[in-house]
Order: C-alpha cells, then structure tokens, then sequence
C-alpha cells in the first residue's frame, strides 16, 4: 500500500518528545485542545449552515480577505459530511452486494454506471429536490452541494469495500464460522478490519477527487436562479469571474492549508492506526507514523472518552438476539434456484428496459434524432481527445515513472509529489491557461485539451513508478548479467513488469480525463469565455442554460461512452495483464 | 577430462580474486563489514564451492566475479588474454521473466549478443533438451514446478557458452528430492562433459552438498566474511554419501565451522560482539527447547554428532547452527569438535516441567544475555517500571548497524517474554513489568 506523504522515522521534535514516553500530561494537554478546537469550529460552521436562505441574498460572497477562513471552514465540513455519508453508503450498499447474489447483479453495474456518469449531472436534477425539502433555510441547498459532493466520493469507496468483502481471507472466515460469529460480530471483528486499510486508501483518494468539483459545485444554477454558497469554491468562480489574481493566489493558498490540515490531524493518525489491520505477513517497508496518532496513544483523557462513547456499543454486543435456525444454503439448487436467478434477472432487465424508455421519452419530447446524432459527434470529438492526450502522457512519463521507480532514492521521493500532484485540484491553474491561449491566439481545440489531462497525468506516473520500484531485485540482475540492453530490456523486462501498474493508472486517468472534460472543455476568466468542440463543453453549457432535455441526453451520451470504453477496452486489457504479466 | 587444450594455457587462472574487501553501508555511521581480504583462484575444469553461514558474503563475492557488485577494496582480474572470459549466473529463486515462454526464457541472453533468429532458436532447443524439458518450449514459468524452473535458469545460463558458470545456492529454494535429481543431473552433465563450461563456482550452506559436488571447497567465517579453510575434496566421482571417507570429509567440516580460527580463544565468542553489543540471531524458545529435547533423547543421550543431528532434523547449517551456539551461549550445550554435547543445565531443562522450565531459562538468561540484564535493571531501577524501546535501540546502534540491532531486541523481548522477566507492549513500543491487562 502506499500512502500520502511518506514520513521517515524519528524526524520531528515534537514527535520524539512524544515517543520518549515524556510526561502523558503534554499529551492530555495538546489532545484537549485539538478536540476542543475541532468542536467548536465544527459546531461554529453547522451553526451557520441552518440560517435563512435570505441571508445568503443579504450578505454575498465577497472576496474580502477576512472572510476566506470562515469559507475554509464550510466548504471542508461540506466535503466531510460528504465524507460521512459515503462511508453510510459503503457499509450498507457494498455489504448488501456481498452478502447478496441477487442484490450483486444490480448493485454492480449500478455503481459502475454512476461512476461514469459526471458528477455535474446529478447536481442539477437534485438540488430542487433537496431545496423542496427544506424551503427558505440553506439547509437545503448545503444538502444539495453535500449531496453532489457525495456523488463524486462514494463509487470507488464502495468497490472498494466490496473487494474487500470478496476476498476475505478463507482461513479467517472459516474460524469465525467455527465459533459461531454472528453476523455484527463477524462484521465488526473480520470484514471492516480486514477492508480497513483498503477503505483509508479509498477515502483519501475520494477526498482529493471531491476538490476538483468544489469549484463547480458551490455555485448552483436551478433555472435561472443562481444560489451561491459561501465557500473556497465560490470564492474561485468570483476570483474568476472579476478577474482577481491576488484572490486566486490566496484561496489556492487556503486549499493547500486546509489539505495539510486534515492530512495530518485526519488522515496520517488513522492511516497509522489501521497499520495494525494489514493482512499481508512481509515486513512492512516504513510503518506509516503520524505525530498526532502518537499523542492519541499518550493522552489519558482520550482513553477515558473513547471507553465512555464504546460503552453503549458494548452493552448493544451483550445483547443476545434469539438465534435463528441455520438455513442451509443451496436448499434451491439445481432447476428452481436457476429459474429464480432466470425471473429475478427478468425483473432486473424489465426495469432498465422501462427506464430507457422513459428517458428516451424524455429527451425526445424535446429533441430529435438530429440532436443526437450531433451530440454523439461531439462525444466522439472528445474521445479522440482522451485517447490522443492519453497516448501523449504515457509516452512521455512511462520512461520517466520507470526510471525513478528503479532508483530507490529517487522513488521515495517522488512517489508522494507524484501522488500530491494527482491529488491537487488542477483546475485551479485553468485561468491561467486560458490568458495564455487569448495572448498567444492559440487554437482552443487542441490546447484546451492539454487541460483535460493536466491532473490525470500523474496517475499514471506514480502507478508507473510504483510498478518499476516492484520489479524485483533478481529480475533485474538477470538482466545485467545476460547483458540485456536497450530496446530488448524495454521489451522484454521493463514495459511487461508495469504493464499491470500502468493499465490501473490509464484506467483512472481515462475516467478523470472524461470526468474533467466537463470543466476543461470550456473555460473562463472574466468576460472572456474560451470553448472547445466537444461532449464536455455541451453537458457545460446546457448545464448553465437549465436546458434539462440536452443535459440528459448530454449525460446519456457521455456515460455510454465511457461504459463503452471501459468494458471494451479497459477491462479486458486489465484481465489480460493481470494474467500475463503478474510476478507470482 | 574435458579439456584438450595446451597446457601453458591452463596456467593462466581464470578467475583471480585478490584482497577483495567489501563494505556496505552510508557514508555516515559504522559500515558493515561484509567481505574481509578475500583471496581466491579459479582454474580450468573444477567446481569450486564456496560454504558458509548467511551474512558470511559469499553471495556478495559471487556477485563481485559477475560484475553486479563493485569490491570496495581489493581487485577480481581475468588473467586470460584471448577475448573476454564470460561468466553466467543461476539464481536462488530462478530469475525467470514470468511473461516469456520457457524458450524465449532461454533465448534471452543470446537476443543480447545479436545471435540470428535462426541459430537462437537451434541453440536454445539444444539447451532445453540437454537439461531434460524437452516439450515445455511454450510453457510459462507458472505453469512449472520448481525444479523445472531451476532447469530453465541452468538452461539459460548454458545456452550463451559462458567460461564461468557461477550458482548461487541453486538448489535451496527446491524441496529434498528435487534437488538431489537437479544435482545429480548436473553432474552427469559435468562428467560426460556435455556442458561448455570450464568451470563452476558455487555458493552453498548446505554441507553435504558442498562435499558431493565440489573439488575444492572454500570455508567462510560470518561478520565478516573471511576464507578460514579451504579443503580438496579428492573423492572420486560418482560420490557415495555413505561412504566412510565423504562421512569423514563432512564430519571435518562440521567441526571446523562450530570452533573459532584462532585456537586458544574463548569459545563463548562466537557471537559477533560482546556486552550490550553482541549481536544475536533470530532463534526462538521453542527451537531451543526442540534442540534441547532432541539432544537428550535417543540415540544421542546427551552427545550429538552434528551431521547426524542435521540430517535427523532436516536443518541445513544455516538454521542448525545459530541454535546451537545460543545454546552454548546459555550454557546449555557445549559445541566441541564436530559434536553438540548437553550440559548438566540443559539435562535439567530436558526433564522439568513448564514452570520449572521458565525459571531455569530466566536464570540463565539473565546470567548470560547481557542485554535481557541491562533490561530488567534498568526496569527495577525505575520508579514507573516502563521503558521505551528506543532507549535501548538507541543503545545497542552505538554498536551494531540498524537491521542487527533490530533483530537482536526482538530475539531478546521473544526470551524475556518467555522467561517471564519482563512484559512489552508492541503498540507503544514499551517495556514494563507488568502483566498483560
């Protein structure tokens, strides 16, 4: 696994002062005070989301200085309650598609084709739902923003789990069933440790793709009503919108203090403490440390909460339920579990075939075949855009992920850049891209392009150096003595051993490229407003327009591209690499 | 045997190694020592071993003669003039590319010095059928066993006419039958003269094997590596390990590798170090008390020939030895020649119980591990009777490079549990005196 910021050992003073068992009391004292600030800056920010939707028309966003903490705040417990509500999502969905065949056979393809669906999509046809339920309070509308949030976090949290379920270690199940867990007890003492660190991985990944949309979820158009929620995210598309460099510079500042922040008062503790969940017996290379999860462990008063907030948990486990009898499974083998699986996949299928054809009236009451037709064109358009980017990106860092990753040194210390830089919103440098495109009176269709995969190219680095860094020691030796060189080593030992790393990065930059397509393909600063012939651009336009026909089709188009590209070309390349070119 | 040529040409060694000296380890901080003054010469037509525990360098020697490594001091010439003398390597774990078939496995080495598609291929067949996989050209290495892998990498290694052919512990990641087929399959190869090496050097900790395969067999010491011994081994080939003189040869070495170099020198030295600093290795309680068990009961009663207790055990001198001379270092055994004789202590232990086994050990594991002492004082010493791991990692790194370091605190925290002298908390990474809550 590899993770955020790899720290080494023993580095900060404060953190060996910790280590050296110095008296617990400083530990009591610095966790108090973390706990006590967290609260009130959590209870501070709540407050403020349950005020009248009329204020926000009284006092707007403004790019005053002063305001931009309090913006800070609100946009991060937005992407946390998000956060949160992924993880309700995980734990119920993604448990019921393991526990359940006939659940699975929905479930899966559901998530997939949500994942593909851009995350703006949702944005619109929810946020009068969430509006409705809460009139007149902002409420409303932070639920709409959370909601969409949530839409760009919780797909790959769920797999995720679900893996993990899927492949629970035989020898650990079979003890649990030998003493007879029952289900929670299973849950709490094998699955959720085992999907643990999985799921931390996951959840950092969900946190660092939520901020690429912040931007474009804050500012939320219904019709012709614009709703604009204070946050680092509006903060932006004003920064833009008036053309404010000094105010881009300070929320991208904001941005990177906030992400150190809930890196290390968040992240690394939990990540250094799902350390102990790690399946795999191999020594690990670096055991991940974190200053803050140190002090947890000293502070006494953390003990003493964390006892009194498991008491009622413990007392719910001592609870017996009456047991059930044993059903035994496959007691519907052989024809009438085959006609039941035949009549539940009827239903299934029966369902998505009604759905098509309500969305298919729906976008043809306004449009015709006509429209379609032009927008499958501009689907295609950006489809050649991501392949040709992602041919470019690939030639260019596959030599580069390779070389670093066979230099030890280096590899450690680029790993994490690569990995921060695939984390870090890029479109915060759009503006700047689009003044050089009006200096230069370059031609948007091509260098808008270069946008789209701006931050997706360094998936495909670090998954690449992750790869070369795995080859192993022999292997390499191999070479040497057999005078393996150039083109024959890159044929032969090089470009097999990360074939598997590099497709899992080109999946994920792929996706990203096509999620990213929405706010790279048409950009702007100011008044002036640059836009490139493509799916993106349409789903933007008709976005801001309130034109729901074209934005449902605009959508369809778009995940049926990228459902497409995956299922014809992504996974079966990733089966075939996983077949050939794994080192058993 | 095989080789007709002028004799003024076998003169000239092929491999000749000089003073080689090799440190690892940074700049900063006391380097590791691995190789110290390492002199050895390869001639025409032998198989030369090199025996010896892990951490005694012979690997990083080999790797030297291959050119992967470079000698920090000390110089490995090849004296022959006529064109380069090429060596090839075999590896413990095979080095095969999992993505190639077993014929373009084999095919590697030639594609690197620009052979033509045509006699690639015919030479490869060639190799695939003198090592014996004759029909598993188009298999992948996952589909084959163990010594069919082996077999591909001894087939690669052959197929580009090396001068040298150099194995590093080739058979010790193969299970007992394999690799006596493998071994003995090489050596027929050797006799009838059908490989086109001149020469092979082999790394092995396995005794035995050393004495079956090798003419001249040169004996490491550990921390750091140095030649203490090199011995002719004269036996006619085929070798009989049944026979007296092999037994002999092997008992010989047994009991060269259990005492120092220099006579005269106390035995208990064995352990690089001394003090807080001696370095220990990884061996546990239970393998003791095994070793202990064993030596006590039948047939040995007490005295063990070491050999014999080897083969009975199926540990090869890497895992055999390090229990024995922790044994020794507890006074519980004493290694003498070629033989492990228990002492009256490790009698005692044999016969007691669970609970007098305990205190028996505790007694003498603070009697003679000076680090499990210094532990359990600086704990009594305390007032909260806790101490972090660090302070005495940091301690015993003023003497020894972080890996020993680590692995001696864990052997010592695995004893002192078991003697119930002392509790640790891994979590917090301290030790204390108290129960487990």
């Amino acid at each position: 696994m590899v993770f955020f910021f790899e720290d080494t050992r023993g580095a900060r003073p404060l953190a060996r002062m910790v280590r050296e068992g110095g008296a617990s009391f400083w530990a009591d004292l610095v966790a108090f005070l973390l706990l006590a600030g967290v609260a009130v800056l959590a209870m501070h920010g709540a407050g403020q989301m349950a005020r009248p939707l009329a204020q926000l028309n009284t006092s707007p966003v403004t790019l005053d200085p002063a305001n931009l903490p309090d913006y800070a705040l609100r946009t991060t417990l937005r992407m946390f309650a998000a956060l949160a509500a992924s993880l309700i999502f995980t734990f119920t969905v993604a448990t019921l598609a393991a526990k359940s065949r006939k659940a699975e056979m929905i479930i899966l393809p559901a998530l997939d084709i949500l994942q593909s669906v851009p995350v703006l999509g949702f944005l619109t046809f929810t946020v009068t739902l969430f509006m409705g339920l809460f009139p007149g309070q902002q409420l409303g509308v932070e639920c709409a923003a959370i909601f969409a949030i949530f839409t760009s976090q919780a797909w790959n949290m769920a797999f995720s789990f679900y893996q993990s379920l899927r492949t629970v270690p035989a020898d650990l199940a079979e003890v649990s069933q030998q003493f007879g867990f029952s289900a929670w007890r299973r849950f709490i003492r094998l699955e959720l440790p085992f999907a643990a660190p999985g799921l931390i991985w996951n959840m950092m990944m969900s946190m660092s793709g939520g901020w690429f949309f912040v931007v474009a979820l804050e500012a939320i158009t219904v019709g012709n009503t614009t709703v604009t929620l204070p946050g680092i995210g509006s903060w932006l598309a004003l920064a833009i919108a008036q053309e404010d460099f000094r105010a881009v510079a300070l929320a991208v500042g904001a941005m990177a203090l906030v992400i150190l922040s809930y890196d290390q008062l968040f992240f690394r503790p939990i990540v250094a403490w799902a350390d102990r969940f790690r399946v795999e017996q191999s020594a690990a290379q670096t055991q991940p440390r974190s200053w803050v999860y140190d002090i947890a462990r000293r502070a006494r008063l953390l003990k003493g909460l964390l006892a009194l907030a498991m008491r009622p948990f413990g007392l719910l486990a001592r609870i017996r339920l009456p047991e059930r009898p044993r059903r035994r499974r496959a007691a519907t083998g052989g024809a009438g579990g085959r006609l039941l699986d035949g009549l539940w996949l009827g239903l299934v299928l029966a369902a998505c075939a009604g759905a098509v054809w309500l969305l298919g009236r729906f976008i043809a009451q306004n449009l015709g075949w006509g429209d379609v037709a032009a927008v499958i064109g501009l689907g295609l358009a950006t489809m050649v855009r991501v392949a040709v980017l992602m041919a470019i990106a690939s030639l260019i860092w596959v030599p580069v992920g390779v070389w670093i990753g066979l230099r030890p040194a280096w590899a450690e210390r680029l790993q994490p850049l690569a990995q921060f830089l695939a984390a870090f919103p890029a479109n915060l440098l759009f503006p700047f891209a689009v003044l050089t495109i009006v200096r230069f009176d370059l031609d948007p269709d091509i260098w808008l392009s270069l946008l789209m995969v701006l931050g997706t190219q360094w998936y495909i680095l670090f998954n690449v150096i992750a790869g070369a860094s795995a080859l192993p020691n022999d292997l390499k030796e191999a070479g040497r003595i057999f005078g393996i060189r150039g083109w024959q080593w890159w044929r032969q030992i090089g470009l097999p051993a990360i074939f598997p790393y590099y497709v899992t990065g080109a999946i994920t930059a792929s996706g990203g490229s096509w999620n990213a397509s929405i706010v790279a393909e048409a950009v702007s600063w100011g008044k002036t407003h640059l836009e490139a012939t493509g799916l993106g651009a349409f789903i933007a336009t008709v976005t801001e327009d309130g034109d729901f026909p074209r934005v449902a089709l605009g959508i369809a188009v778009m995940s049926i591209f990228v459902i497409g590209f995956n299922a014809a070309l992504w996974r079966p390349l990733y089966r075939y690499a996983e077949r050939r070119f794994r080192l058993d | 045997m095989n080789n007709f040529a002028p004799v003024f040409a076998q003169t000239l060694p092929l491999v000749d190694v000089r003073h080689v000296r090799h440190v690892y380890g940074k700049g900063s901080g006391p380097g590791l020592t691995v190789l110290d003054d390492v002199n050895l010469t390869l001639h025409d037509n032998e198989i030369v071993g090199l025996l010896g525990r892990s951490g005694s360098g012979k690997s990083t020697l080999l790797r030297s003669i291959a050119g992967l490594v470079q000698p920090s001091e000390g110089s490995i010439s090849f004296p022959r003039p006529q064109g380069q003398t090429t060596v090839s390597m075999v590896f413990q774990s095979f080095a095969l590319f999992p993505w190639l078939t077993v014929l373009q496995n084999v095919e590697v080495g030639l594609e690197a010095k620009r052979v033509p598609p045509e006699e690639r291929r015919r030479r490869a067949l060639a190799a695939i059928d003198l090592i014996g996989l004759d029909g598993f050209e188009s298999a992948y290495p996952k589909e084959l066993s163990g010594g069919m892998r082996q077999r591909v990498g001894i087939a690669r290694a052959l197929v580009v006419d090396p001068d040298i052919l150099l194995m590093d512990e080739p058979f010790s990641a193969l299970d007992v039958l394999t690799a006596e087929t493998l071994r003995t399959d090489l050596l027929d190869l050797w006799s009838e003269g059908r490989m086109p090496i001149k020469s092979i050097l082999l790394v092995t900790h396995n005794i035995e094997e050393a004495v079956l395969m090798c003419d001249r067999i040169l004996i490491f010491s550990s921390n750091p590596g140095r030649v203490v011994a090199e011995i002719r081994v004269d036996l006619p080939r085929p070798r009989n390990r049944q026979d007296p003189a092999f037994r002999a040869m092997v008992e010989d070495i047994y009991a060269r590798m259990t005492t120092r170099a220099a006579p005269g020198q106390p035995r208990e030295g064995l352990f690089p170090g001394a003090g807080l600093g001696m370095a220990l290795p990884r061996v546990s309680t239970n393998a003791m008390a095994g070793l202990i068990e064993a030596l006590a009961a039948e047939p040995y009663n007490g005295t063990a020939d070491l050999p014999q207790l080897a083969d009975q055990t199926h540990y090869e001198v890497d895992e055999l030895f390090p229990i024995a001379e922790v044994l020794q270092l507890f006074r519980f055994a004493e290694l003498e020649g070629g033989d492990l004789r228990l002492l009256p202590a490790g009698r005692r232990f044999a016969a007691a119980d669970v609970d007098a086994r305990k205190q028996l050990f505790a007694r003498h594991l603070l009697a003679c591990v000076p680090l499990a002492a210094h532990i359990r004082r600086v704990l009594d010493d305390r007032v909260s009777h806790h101490a972090p791991a660090s302070r005495f990692i940091d301690e015993i790194q003023d003497f020894l490079d972080e890996v020993s370091a680590t692995r001696t605190l864990n052997t010592v925290i695995q004893w002192g549990r078991y003697a119930e002298i002392f509790a640790y908390d891994e979590n917090a990474s301290l030790f204390s005196l108290d129960n487990p809550t």
